[in-house]
């Protein structure tokens, strides 16, 4: 077989092999059209590059650093288990890498209004936040269920200037809110921006929001090299939608030598049918404007997904990860919540981080990881957020009142 | 010649409007989708669109959306769908039947099964929402089972692509008549008009409009100028909650019956 340049996907429609494209109503196809002639002009001018970098410097804090967790690694007993500190970003996760893309992208498109979907609330505060930071309205759609279950960031969006607008129709969370943007956008597309927050969607979101949080792989890349003077030998993320993990891989994808690890939430366990693994346990379909792995019934229906996360409770998955998958670049795993509350507690007690339950999936995974190379090795997990907004839920889990 | 085309024949022949109706299939009740199809047919109905009930319908308002869930809670599936078309072509023979939805369910079926049942069963005519002309490839082997694709037309279409539309249309071009969601209110006549007028310049197809039609005032308005008006929303509301056949019938006349009137009086 002949070697694939990683590097030049998608093709001018969107496509990853198989996967992605722009499967939208027609109402959507000329907004589509103008964002995508839009961003591939701004993705090449330097004016708006700098403007990026300099944002992501001294708004987002950027670079994050690339930590040895040395007492984890000695705890596990296994290979060296480096994170990838995006917890550390302003707003605490890497979501912000990409909404302060987006509204860039809006502000010179002339929008003066965004909207957004969001599930835990991070994109939802990371959009909230970026609005304010450039003078833009926000509205941000989010289902009736996850207002119930994240309070604190429903709030905190609100703190920020912008309208949270319960989705009331459907399973009341991830999927609906997005379904609801979409509607939205269709109607108000002469004056809004809508910023998704993965690498789902039509074209060109997954191209965007993947250019992005790419910065993420392209400063571990370098960072792992400078400390340790070489490439890791594995790395690894936590997939929902999928954009911090294409953020970590994609600098890393024509590395034949790195391995590559997506952990999907297994929620209760393949087994029980509870869990949000679409790579792992779904199928082709087309979902949200792009053909992808979905969880569905026999009927094409979208079933409800469950993961202790709420940030990784989507029943899809960004393209390219279907297509790395199905290329035999990456491999997709599951892992439980159990799991993934047990790593949780391990990297709080051994290295005093707090992860996010989305970035516990990941540092579980690192753990398994490390256990399979010698000492010597170097296992590069993303540590995609912090974990404050989950104290609530880890207490209320294990019967504890806050 | 299509069932379809006949009928566009036949109505262009008469000077007549055709009456579009959409209902969401298995809506208020999988067990009365049969008769509700003929009562649609008994109140001047032209060409019948039959919603397939989708869990993510993306570009429909709040009436169609719970139309759907409600659909789906009672088990409604494409399967099922189908059957209903092939009960229905039992007794009418001439009515063509175009399946409006989504991509997913039919591609979960299998594009070349879905298009051998739809066709043994009777339909027509295959309206996919979320699937343009770009990404129409897929659907090949349902045009090449002799469904007829059925495209979207918006105020949004560039000069280009609406050519480009026009020259792909089969059966009839439906021309979304805003930018928005199935359902809302805001209709400016004159806007729509000369749209459709363009597009009925470039089309050999027939041109239907839809979106926002809501009763025998708006449709009389878009009859002036459009080959078929589509009437959706504001019928499925009408429908939602009806018990037992007679009610779920009757509500699809009354309703109907006004409409028919006003086109046919323009």
């Amino acid at each position: 077989m002949s070697k694939i340049d990683f590097s030049a996907y998608p093709d001018e429609h969107g496509r990853f092999g198989n996967y992605g494209g722009s499967y939208v109503a027609e109402t959507l196809m000329a907004p589509l059209a103008e964002l995508t002639e839009a961003y591939l002009r701004l993705r090449q001018d330097p004016d708006f590059i700098a403007e990026l970098d300099r944002d992501l410097k001294y708004y987002v804090g950027r670079p994050s650093p690339v930590y040895y967790a040395e007492r984890l690694s000695q705890h596990v007993g296994g290979a060296r288990i480096l994170l990838k500190r995006e917890d550390l970003n302003h707003t605490g996760a890497h979501k912000i890498n990409n909404t302060i893309g987006q509204a860039l992208v809006a502000r010179r498109m002339g929008k003066p209004r965004i909207i957004a979907e969001t599930g835990a609330g991070q994109h939802g505060v990371a959009s909230a936040t970026v609005a304010a930071r450039f003078g833009l309205k926000c509205v941000v759609y989010m289902g009736a269920v996850d207002i119930e279950r994240q309070k604190i960031n429903v709030y905190r969006m609100k703190l920020l200037g912008a309208d949270v607008v319960p989705v009331t129709s459907g399973s009341k969370t991830l999927k609906d809110a997005l379904n609801e943007a979409m509607r939205d956008w269709v109607t108000n597309v002469a004056d809004t921006f809508y910023i998704i927050g993965t690498v789902a969607g039509p074209h060109p979101y997954p191209l965007m929001v993947r250019d992005f949080n790419a910065i993420v792989g392209r400063e571990a890349r370098e960072q792992v090299q400078e400390q340790f003077g070489r490439l890791p030998d594995v790395i690894t993320a936590c997939v929902g939608g999928g954009s911090n993990a294409i953020g970590l891989f994609h600098a890393f994808l024509n590395d034949e030598g790195v391995r590559i690890v997506g952990a999907e939430a297994a929620g209760e366990g393949i087994a029980t049918g509870h869990h949000a693994a679409s790579l792992a346990a779904g199928r082709p379909g087309v979902l949200h404007g792009n053909r992808t792995y979905v969880l569905c019934d026999d009927n094409g229906q979208i079933t409800e997904t469950h993961s202790v996360s709420a940030g990784l409770d989507y029943p899809g998955v960004g393209p390219e990860h279907a297509f790395l998958k199905d290329a035999g670049r990456a491999e997709y795993v599951g892992v439980t919540d159990d799991e993934a509350l047990e790593a949780f507690h391990l990297l709080a007690r051994t290295e005093g981080i707090l992860a996010a339950l989305e970035s516990s999936h990941a540092v579980a995974q690192a753990i398994k990881l490390a256990r399979e190379y010698p000492k010597d090795g170097l296992v590069l997990c993303n540590l995609s957020g912090r974990g404050d907004k989950d104290v609530h839920t880890i207490a209320a889990r294990e019967g504890v009142q806050v | 010649m299509s069932r379809i085309d006949r009928r566009f024949a036949k109505l262009k022949s008469e000077g007549r409007t055709g009456l579009i109706p959409f209902v969401t299939a298995g809506d208020p009740s999988p067990q009365h989708a049969v008769p509700l199809m003929h009562a649609l047919v008994d109140a001047g109905a032209d060409v019948i669109e039959l919603g397939v009930p989708f869990s993510d319908p993306m570009a429909d308002g709040p009436v169609i959306q719970h139309a759907s869930e409600r659909a789906i809670a009672k088990g409604v599936g494409l399967g099922d769908v189908l059957g209903w078309v092939a009960q229905f072509r039992q007794r009418d023979a001439d009515t063509p039947i175009v399946l409006m939805g989504y991509l997913n369910p039919i591609e979960i079926h299998g594009y070349q099964r879905f298009a051998t049942e739809a066709v043994q069963a009777g339909v027509d005519g295959v309206l996919v929402v979320d699937c343009p002309l770009e990404e129409s490839a897929v659907l090949e082997p349902l045009r090449q089972a002799g469904l007829q694709q059925i495209l979207l037309a918006a105020p949004t279409t560039a000069p280009l692509r609406m050519v480009q539309l026009c020259g792909s249309a089969q059966g009839f071009l439906y021309y979304v008549s805003f930018a928005g969601i199935t359902g809302a209110a805001r209709l400016s006549t004159s806007d729509i008009a000369t749209r459709v007028a363009d597009i009925r310049s470039k089309s050999k197809a027939p041109v239907a409009v839809g979106f926002g039609v809501r009763d025998a005032q708006s449709a009389k308005a878009i009859a002036g100028f459009a080959d078929a008006v589509v009437i959706g929303s504001a019928l499925v509301e009408r429908l939602a909650g009806a018990e037992g056949v007679d009610d779920v019938t009757a509500r699809a006349k009354d309703f109907l019956a006004p409409i028919r009137a006003a086109l046919d009086a323009h």
